[in-house]
């Protein structure tokens, strides 16, 4: 049976967050009322001309640095030409043969392994605006635009098709999501639309070079959306393949909730986009000089600052990968380590019971009240004895919902660590009387035993006891 | 001489010496505008009410005993695809019959800005496609020396309305000769500017790398004035030069001494009417008697400049019209059932014959197979053009040439045969390629009709090419006679 093997490449369109649009002053800020960030530029009344905005360029330029692309000294303006309703103009202005970046590359990590991914390149364009449709399209009386994101700046970075499994494409787009987050020019939120990626899927049979027939996926609003519609789609072309069938180039889209990739359009019509240079907006020149004082202004990466984690902290690499992934995180992680320097500690606590709450709560770091110091204050009163690691996670429950101190917290619920030897022994004295078949099997050689008596007097004091004093005053009582 | 017959330098100094009042002026055009519109047809849309507010305002700025402006209180006609705020602009098409922009173009504001008199909007090809002012979706412009013939095109609207003295002075735009030729077949004078020298924001566009705005006026004096009123940067439009605009007015001496004038040999071969040569010959040798060096020169790659421009011009044009739609604004068919047939069934009845047709070609020229061969060609053509008038301009001042290849045509006489209608542009469009500037001014009549002149400077040589136009103005008297209308 031939074994198959799947090239994938990637289209990631990033959201850039400069102040303004692309060609023109409207506000590019998220949400607000259907066409209120609108002017006659962006919406292409007759007459008017795009103006190109620099602070467009040197995000675009920060993000291909960032990508270990080349910065083209000269690059211009296509116009490619389409009939789209929310698209003002009619066509959309873009990069075609000489975009501003090209030839960079990102290393993944998967399954241990790190993999360099080609980045062919980048280039800038303007979004379209947005349809909105009462009800499904099919059914709706009418259609309504929207184009405020009309004008949005956005860059998209295309990929040499170097992915080989859905794992791969997903850890790609993770990767390229963070290394944009860190230059600080898009927030790459999928759910708000700022990083949006189409997959590019074809098979072969292994040893072959040829590539096979590809489809593209669109519409993957989420990492795990796109891991799943690559996976799904890999194994459909297998099947279709094995079958004796023939994969038909189109554009396909991920059904969320069925599961599945759905035919949208055969690209046998393909579209003919009659690119040519704009003539309304003059080349893009960049002097090196500036490309320079970019490169030297842009922040530590992950690559290097997850390098240095390992280094400097002594930290697993899969803490340091972890860590370093979401820049608010590792810059927190650092931030804490400077009012608490225990590396590994913090790290746990991070990864584990602070990531854990934010999840449920599904909060971005960001968007909890907690800061660094808090943080570090609340490890220090586990440090000190003050409480127990158990009742910290209560105490940190109640720090990322209200943003109170932990100290605070502590003292209103009460929740000091009971140390004190003498009011432990009184009331493990209680425990030993009430629990006489448990002590008798301790006695009896079933060390395990002591697990039990250990919980019924953490229970006893609401898990304030100090684990260690109550296990060591145990044994020396029931000796 | 009536008022509305004079020219703006004159009118000012009118009103500078409390003479007369800029309501007067104003009232004097629109009287003429009564009285001769009928015959000649060349606005769309007139703005009497608002015309009469600003004379009066400027009429108030005398009696203040502010400084005025030269165009202050100057009744200025506008070509019908520049934008004005609050008046409707429809670039003479149904597609726009009802557009009415939110905006100025950079050129209204900065006519306002020195309270220049807007008394409408003329007539002109649709979207600036035709060379005899018949493609307007609304009604056919007469040529005021003879209303059986065509007033030239594009901006034919704001040739006949100098010419017939409806207005003062005008706007036109020019992208391969629409305001030099309807000059020529108006006698009057248009200037297309240097390319960048005037910002095309709020004029729509046809052809972007081509398009510029330009005065059309009862002399070369006007011209200058109107120059130092639009030209500068903008910076809403980024392919508007940062240059140091000069006071053209300084450049209008009497004097041509000592410059070196280029007539190409290949203008003065192909299809030139005999009875335009010898009025070209007849401008050549005054220009030469009154002090210029005249010589021959070459320009090899011109005979490729007319499908050169075509070329470019109708691919840019096919993306820059593809707004119209019926989407956002303008004419929408509203019986279609779905969004594609909405598309092209507006496309279809919003357009006339030679806009789809261009439309039509520079999609063609632009289409996946056909690229390399036709519009990357155009550009190559496009290069070797401008080298050809680096060449020259090297050693020359200026070039001097026929504008159009015969006077003014009969009306209908070329609108079946597009071919022969495209040729009007032969001595114009390598202009517009090469983005340089050219006047055109009155230089003769054949049979009562005028002939023009063209004089090509260098990149933002306006003013040498005033100075040379003023200097044939001020020694012979074609610009003085007058239509009877
Ligand atoms: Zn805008």
């Amino acid at each position: 049976m031939t074994k198959w093997e799947a090239v994938i490449g990637l289209e990631v369109h990033v959201e850039l967050k400069t102040n303004t649009k692309i060609f023109c002053n409207c506000s590019t800020e998220f949400g607000g009322d259907p066409n209120t960030h609108v002017c006659p530029v962006c919406l292409g009344l007759p007459g008017t001309l795009p103006v190109l905005n620099k602070k467009v360029v040197e995000y675009a330029v920060k993000a291909g640095l960032a990508l270990n692309c080349e910065i083209a000294s000269y690059s211009k303006f296509d116009r490619k030409n389409y009939y789209y309703p929310d698209l003002p103009k009619n066509y959309q202005v873009s990069q075609f043969d000489l975009p501003i970046a090209k030839g960079g590359y990102l290393d993944i990590e998967v399954g241990g392994e790190t993999k360099r991914i080609g980045i062919h390149h980048m280039h800038m364009e303007e979004d379209a605006g947005k349809l909105v449709h009462q009800g499904t399209i099919m059914a709706s009386p009418y259609t309504l635009v929207d184009y405020n994101r009309g004008g949005m700046p956005l860059v998209e970075i295309v990929s040499e098709p170097d992915m080989r499994s859905a794992e791969e494409a997903r850890a790609y787009v993770e990767k390229l999501r963070s290394v944009i987050q860190y230059t600080g020019v898009s927030d790459c939120k999928m759910q708000e639309g700022s990083l949006r990626c189409d997959a590019n899927v074809s098979v072969r049979p292994v040893g072959t070079t040829k590539l096979g027939t590809k489809t593209e996926i669109k519409n993957m609003n989420s990492f795990k959306a796109l891991q799943r519609a690559v996976e799904y789609e890999i194994e459909r072309q297998i099947e279709v393949l094995e079958d004796g069938g023939k994969i038909v180039q189109e554009t396909r889209t991920w059904d969320e909730a069925k599961g599945i990739t759905i035919s949208m359009r055969s690209k046998e019509e393909a579209q003919d986009y009659r690119y040519f240079p704009d003539p309304d907006l003059v080349p893009v020149v960049i002097d090196e000089q500036w490309v320079k004082e970019l490169r030297d202004g842009l922040p530590e990466l992950p690559d290097s600052r997850k390098a240095r984690y390992v280094e400097q902290y002594s930290l697993p690499a899969y803490d340091a990968s972890v860590l370093t992934a979401i820049k608010e995180m590792s810059d927190f992680f650092e931030e804490v380590l400077d009012y608490f320097p225990q590396p590994k500690v913090v790290s746990n606590w991070i990864m584990g019971d602070l990531s854990g709450l934010l999840n449920a709560n599904q909060q971005e770091l960001t968007d909890s009240p907690i800061t660094a110091k808090q943080f570090a204050e609340l490890l220090k009163l586990i440090d000190q004895g003050t409480i127990s690691g158990k009742i910290a996670k209560t105490v940190l429950e109640e720090m990322v919902a209200t943003g109170k101190e932990p100290a605070t917290i502590v003292k209103e619920k009460g929740l000091v660590q009971i140390s004190d030897e003498g009011e432990l022994t009184k009331i493990i004295e209680e425990i030993i009387a009430n629990n006489p078949k448990s002590v008798e099997d301790y006695r009896n050689g079933k060390t395990a035993a002591i697990g039990f008596l250990v919980g019924q007097t953490m229970k006893a004091t609401k898990g304030k006891a100090n684990p260690g004093l109550v296990n060591k005053l145990l044994k020396e009582k029931l000796q | 001489m009536s008022l509305n017959q004079m020219t703006a330098h004159q009118l000012h100094q009118l009103m500078v010496n409390k003479e007369v009042s800029a309501e007067e002026i104003t009232t004097a055009v629109y009287k003429r505008i009564d009285a001769v519109e009928e015959k000649v047809k060349s606005f769309i849309t007139l703005t009497k009410e608002q015309a009469l507010e600003t004379a009066r305002n400027v009429d108030k700025q005398i009696a203040a005993g502010e400084k005025l402006s030269p165009l202050a209180g100057i009744p200025v006609a506008v070509k019908d695809n520049i934008c004005i705020t609050g008046v409707s602009t429809t670039c003479a098409s149904k597609m726009l019959a009802d557009y009415v922009p939110p905006f100025d173009a950079t050129v209204i504001e900065k006519l306002n800005a020195v309270g220049a008199v807007m008394v409408g909007k003329t007539n002109m090809d649709e979207f600036a496609m035709g060379s005899s002012t018949e493609t307007s979706t609304m009604h056919t412009t007469y040529n005021p020396w003879d209303t059986d013939r065509v007033p030239g095109g594009s901006s034919g609207g704001s040739a006949a309305a100098v010419a017939a003295d409806q207005c003062i002075v005008a706007l036109g735009t020019d992208t391969g000769g629409s305001i030099r030729q309807p000059a020529a077949f108006c006698g009057v004078v248009g200037i297309k500017p240097t390319y960048g020298a005037v910002s095309r924001y709020g004029a729509v566009p046809y052809a972007s790398s081509l398009d510029q705005i330009g005065p059309l006026t009862k002399d070369v004096t006007d011209g200058a004035l109107m120059l130092n009123a639009i030209c500068g940067h903008d910076h809403r439009d980024s392919t508007s030069a940062q240059y140091d605009v000069p006071d053209y007015t300084k450049y209008l001496e009497n004097n041509v001494q000592g410059l070196k004038i280029g007539i190409p040999k290949e203008y003065m071969a192909a299809g030139l009417g005999a009875n335009v040569r010898q009025v070209i010959e007849g401008a050549v040798a005054t220009l030469a008697n009154l002090g210029a060096e005249v010589e021959e020169v070459s320009l090899p790659h011109i005979k490729y400049a007319l499908p050169a421009y075509y070329l470019i011009a109708t691919a840019e044009a096919s993306s820059n019209l593809a707004r119209f739609d019926g989407v956002g604004f303008g004419y929408r068919d509203t019986d279609a059932d779905d969004i594609l047939q909405m598309f092209i069934k507006s496309r279809s009845e919003g357009f006339g014959e030679e806009v789809k047709r261009r439309i039509m070609l520079g999609t063609y020229a632009l289409s996946a197979g056909f690229y390399d061969a036709y519009y990357l060609k155009a550009l190559k053509v496009r290069t070797l053009i401008k080298q050809d008038f680096d060449q020259v301009f090297e050693k020359y001042d200026l070039i001097l040439s026929p504008t159009t290849p015969t006077p003014a045509f009969k009306v209908g006489e070329n609108i079946d045969d597009p071919i022969k209608m495209y040729l009007q542009d032969i001595f114009t469009s390598s202009v517009n390629l090469a983005g340089v500037p050219s006047i055109c001014l009155p230089c003769g009549f054949v049979d009562g009709l005028p002939v023009g002149m063209q004089l090509i400077g260098k990149p933002f040589g306006e003013g040498t090419m005033l100075r040379a136009a003023y200097t044939f103005e001020q020694n012979t008297e074609f610009h003085r006679q007058r239509p009877a209308l």
